[in-house]
Formats: C-alpha cells, sequence, structure tokens
C-alpha cells in the first residue's frame, strides 16, 4: 500500500518546506556580502604590461569581438616597435581569454572584475595606464599557474549565510 | 437520548448593555475602530508573515531592508501603493470596475464583526453568527467577478470566472462541514461555539476541520487553489488591470480573507480565546496567526492544481466526506449526552484516517488515472 497516494505526500512535502524554514537561506545579499571569485576567474578587465608588451597584436588579432585597439609607432634605433596606444572596449568583451593565452610575451592576463556596468558607453573604454595592474586589479591566475600557485587556498563557497542587520 | 443543553450564547450583555443610545452605540464605535485597527493591523503582520515565511522556506531571506528584519516593508509599499497613478483601461466599463474593490472589501470587513476576540468582546453577538459569516464572506465573490468582468480583459476574465466555479463549488462542503461543529456545539453564536470547546473542536471535528480548512483556502484563492489568479497563466486574473489604491484594496482583500477564515478557524476548531495564562484576545491572536502560518506552508509547499483537480477535489471528494462526517457527528451526538468528550475524540480521528485513506481509493480524475 503506497502511503504517497493517500495523503502523506503531501505531509511529506510539508516536511520539507519546514525543514528548509530552519536551515540557512542559500543566497547571499549582495553589494554587502559576495562570493569568493575563483582565483583563476576570467574577470572582464585586462591587466596589461607595458614592460613587457612588443607591440606584435596578436591580441588584437586573436580577439574575436574586435575588442583590443592596438597602436605603434617603429622605433627605428632600438629596432622595435612602440606602444603609442592600447584600447580595450570591455563593452565588447566576451571574457574568451583567448588574447591572454594568444600572447607570446606572457604581457596580458585577465582581471577578477564583474562590475563593469557604465552609463555611458564611452566610460567601457579603458586604455592604457587604466590597464596596469596595480593593487586594486591584480592579475588572475587564468592561464597562468605561476600565478595561481601564489594566491592562498581558497573555498569559492561561503560557509553562512547571516542576515545583514541594519 | 437528549439533545445537548444549548450553550447560553448572550454571555455578551454583561459587557454591552444594550441600553439605546449611549452604550450600545458606545460599543459599536468602540468595536468598529478596534475591528478596522485590528484588521488593517493584521494584514500587515499577515503579509510580513507570508513574505518571510515563504522566503526562508525557499532558502531565501525575505524582505529585510526596511526598519528591523525588514518590519517596515509592508509600510513602504503601501505608501509605494498609494502614491501611483490609478489607470483604468480605455474599454474597462467604468462604474463596475471602480466599484468592484469596494464590494470585494465590505463582506470582508462584515466577517469580524461577529468574531470572537474574548468572552463577549465582539461587535455583534449573532446567534446565527457562523450562517452570518457563511451568507456574507462568499459576497467577496461579486467584487471579484465585477472586477474581471470590469477590467475588459479577457484574462481577467478568466480569472474571475474561475473563482465563480470554485467559490460556489468549495461553499457546499466548507458550510456542511461547519455544520458538524454546529451541531457539537449545539449552538451558531461563535461566542457560543468557543464556549462549548472544552475540547478544541480540532480534536472533536478533525475530518470537518481538515475539509472546513481546503474549502477555506480555495474559497479565498489561496495557493494551491490560487487558480483566479494564477501569475503564470493568467497573470494575476482579474486584478490584471487594477493599480494603485484600488489594487491595494484587492491585496487587503486577500489577506484580510486568509485572516478572516484564519480566525473563523480559530473560533471554530481550536478554542478561540480559550486558553491558559496568556490573555484570551491574545490568545485569539496567537493561534489565528498561527492557522495563517499553515496556509502560508501549505502555499509554499503544494503546486497549484489544474481546474478540473479543483472541482473533483470538491465534488468527489470534500463533499461526500463532509456529508459522511455531517451524518456519523449527528449520530454521535444524538447518542451521547455531551458529544464533547474523550471517546469522541478517539472514534472521530479513527473514522477521518479510514474515510481518508478509503476515499484516496476512490479519487480519481479523468479516466481512471490516479493522481492525488
Amino acid at each position: 500500500m503506497k502511503f504517497e497516494r493517500y495523503g502523506l505526500g503531501m505531509l511529506k512535502g510539508m516536511s520539507v518546506t519546514i525543514r528548509h524554514m530552519f536551515r540557512h537561506p542559500t543566497v547571499n545579499q549582495y553589494p554587502e556580502q559576495r562570493l569568493n571569485i575563483s582565483r583563476r576567474n576570467r574577470g572582464n578587465e585586462l591587466i596589461w604590461s607595458r614592460e613587457r608588451c612588443t607591440g606584435c597584436a596578436t591580441c588584437a588579432k586573436t580577439c574575436p569581438q574586435g575588442a583590443i585597439e592596438i597602436i605603434t609607432a617603429t622605433n627605428a634605433e632600438d629596432n622595435k616597435y612602440e606602444v603609442e596606444k592600447y584600447q580595450v572596449d570591455t563593452g565588447y568583451c566576451i571574457q574568451c581569454g583567448l588574447c591572454v593565452e594568444a600572447c607570446p610575451y606572457d604581457a596580458l592576463f585577465m582581471g577578477y572584475s564583474y562590475e563593469r556596468a557604465r552609463y555611458r558607453r564611452g566610460e567601457l573604454v579603458q586604455s592604457d595606464d587604466e590597464l596596469l595592474e596595480s593593487p586594486e586589479r591584480p592579475a588572475s591566475g587564468y592561464f597562468h599557474p605561476d600565478i595561481a600557485e601564489k594566491l592562498p587556498e581558497q573555498t569559492l563557497l561561503i560557509d553562512k549565510i547571516t542576515e545583514k542587520r541594519e | 437520548m437528549t439533545v445537548p443543553e444549548l450553550v447560553i450564547s448572550n454571555v455578551s450583555m454583561a459587557y454591552t448593555p444594550p441600553d439605546w443610545p449611549g452604550g450600545y452605540w458606545w460599543h459599536w464605535l468602540f468595536f468598529s475602530v478596534v475591528l478596522i485597527g485590528f484588521m488593517l493591523t493584521m494584514v500587515i503582520i499577515a503579509i510580513y508573515i507570508e513574505r518571510r515565511g515563504l522566503g526562508r522556506m525557499q532558502s531565501r531571506l525575505g524582505p529585510n531592508r526596511t526598519g528591523p528584519f525588514g518590519v517596515l516593508q509592508m509600510v513602504a509599499d503601501v505608501i509605494k501603493v498609494l502614491l501611483k497613478e490609478n489607470i483604468v483601461p480605455d474599454k474597462a466599463d467604468k462604474l463596475v470596475h471602480w466599484l468592484a474593490p469596494i464590494v470585494a472589501f465590505v463582506p470582508v470587513a462584515l466577517i469580524f464583526a461577529v468574531i470572537p476576540f474574548q468572552n463577549g468582546a465582539l461587535l455583534a453577538d449573532l446567534n446565527i453568527g457562523i450562517l452570518f459569516i457563511v451568507a456574507v464572506s462568499s459576497l467577496t465573490t461579486l467584487g471579484v467577478f465585477m472586477a474581471g468582468w470590469g477590467s475588459s480583459n479577457k484574462y481577467s476574465l478568466l480569472g474571475a470566472m474561475r473563482n465563480v466555479a470554485a467559490v460556489v463549488s468549495y461553499e457546499i462542503p466548507l458550510a456542511l462541514s461547519i455544520v458538524g461543529t454546529l451541531l457539537v456545539a449545539g449552538t451558531m453564536s461563535l461566542n457560543g461555539i468557543v464556549i462549548a470547546q472544552d475540547i478544541p473542536f480540532i480534536l472533536v471535528q478533525p475530518l470537518g476541520f481538515l475539509i472546513f480548512f481546503i474549502a477555506g483556502c480555495a474559497e479565498i484563492n489561496r495557493s494551491p487553489f490560487d487558480l483566479m489568479e494564477a501569475d503564470s497563466e493568467i497573470v494575476a486574473g482579474f486584478h490584471t488591470e487594477y493599480s494603485g489604491m484600488k489594487f491595494a484594496l484587492f491585496y487587503l482583500v486577500e489577506y484580510a480573507e486568509a485572516i478572516a477564515i484564519s480566525a473563523i478557524i480559530t473560533s471554530l476548531f481550536l478554542g478561540g480565546w480559550r486558553g491558559p495564562l496568556l490573555p484570551p484576545w491574545l490568545w485569539f491572536i496567537v493561534k489565528t496567526l498561527i492557522v495563517f502560518f499553515v496556509m502560508v506552508w501549505t502555499r509554499v509547499t503544494l503546486p497549484r492544481v489544474r481546474i478540473d483537480q479543483l472541482m473533483a477535489l470538491a465534488w468527489k471528494f470534500l463533499l461526500p466526506l463532509a456529508l459522511i462526517n455531517l451524518f456519523i457527528t449527528a449520530i454521535q451526538v444524538l447518542a451521547w449526552d455531551n458529544a464533547v468528550n474523550w471517546i469522541a475524540v478517539v472514534v472521530n480521528i479513527v473514522v477521518m484516517v479510514v474515510l481518508i485513506l478509503i476515499w484516496s481509493k476512490f479519487f480519481k480524475l479523468g479516466w481512471g488515472r490516479l493522481e492525488v
């Protein structure tokens, strides 16, 4: 005799819901609480190293979105390119990481940023010095295991959601 | 064989001397103000319990920004909805559209007139109190149907039609399950019924309670019977075209109805204001909120039924069970001097279990598929 058909299934469901009521909620309250970001995260901002960049524009060629714009000038004395302008339109960036993988001189890294929403399209464009690495914009370990190894061990879970109280 | 003694229902006379005009009018004024205040406060508490309880049961938090623990969220919502523009559709039946929220609201307010907060503390101790409730409570449907019709919106009309169908069907088991308690209590006054509950009627009339709870939920269109405002299929049903204060009134009606049904269940089955230690009115409020919480609990647990399941449940399941329950109760009342005894409790619980098992076996939808 299957009692699920005699109202027991309903009671089972109700016991499930009441047990959920006394569990910790699984949501987090975004602006105050943030989930941990993976140390190999592909964020929405590129970290660019001016020293290592040779201006070969491999990144610009691989970018499926054409989001990277690079203008170089020839330096005949040192026999090399000089980067005049390095510009990334993060509005077009799909965070595929191909540019980072393609860079032959390890001059490009992904960042951790995911808050690139802006009011105007022009503000989405980052160029030159904005792209440099800084304490606020650390380089992610994506495609760079050496960087990832140095970052501390982490869990992507938050142990306990606590309610934000005024 | 003796018929149980009628419980004296006009105990309230000590509190409310009906001397015209002084005492009567003071009584009227006092309880009108108290009832309106009670209703609005309880609605706010109910919405808070519903949203928080719903959130927690779904592993969410629920509103928690406005005030400590989000208690002021409802106040903010009220202010928001008051300030909103009142939009009336072009092709709407303007008068009906305008009148519908009021027609829906008044009967709900009327229900509270006969609900006792403590011994004799009620606006009108009608000796036919529960009959009055049954008569008045279904009038809300008229308002809902007016809203559905007046909106000139097919979804609204669909929702309203569903509501009418549901209420007409569920009115019958609802009334029949009440009659069982009336037989046991021997009075129709709600205060009298509360006084008669030396053992809470939920134990004496378990099947009646179950039927009343289910039918009550269906009557006020709470989940899982909220077909009339099924958001996912007919976009909020009858109040799709309502905005601003008129929408607020419908919202108020929805929760005031839930509170009213909770209060009726409290009075009929849970011993109303009776209880140890706490003051009676507090017992009443606490019990009402507990019943409301169970409604929230069922809402969060059970998925919405289909319209044919809704009808089948009313006509094939609740109605026969209510009739059998009434029959058994009548025999018990005739057989025993006092039907409120512990033997009756045991007998009725056994009867309930057996009947539910048998009827679940019978209950079929469509072509013999068993879907309960």
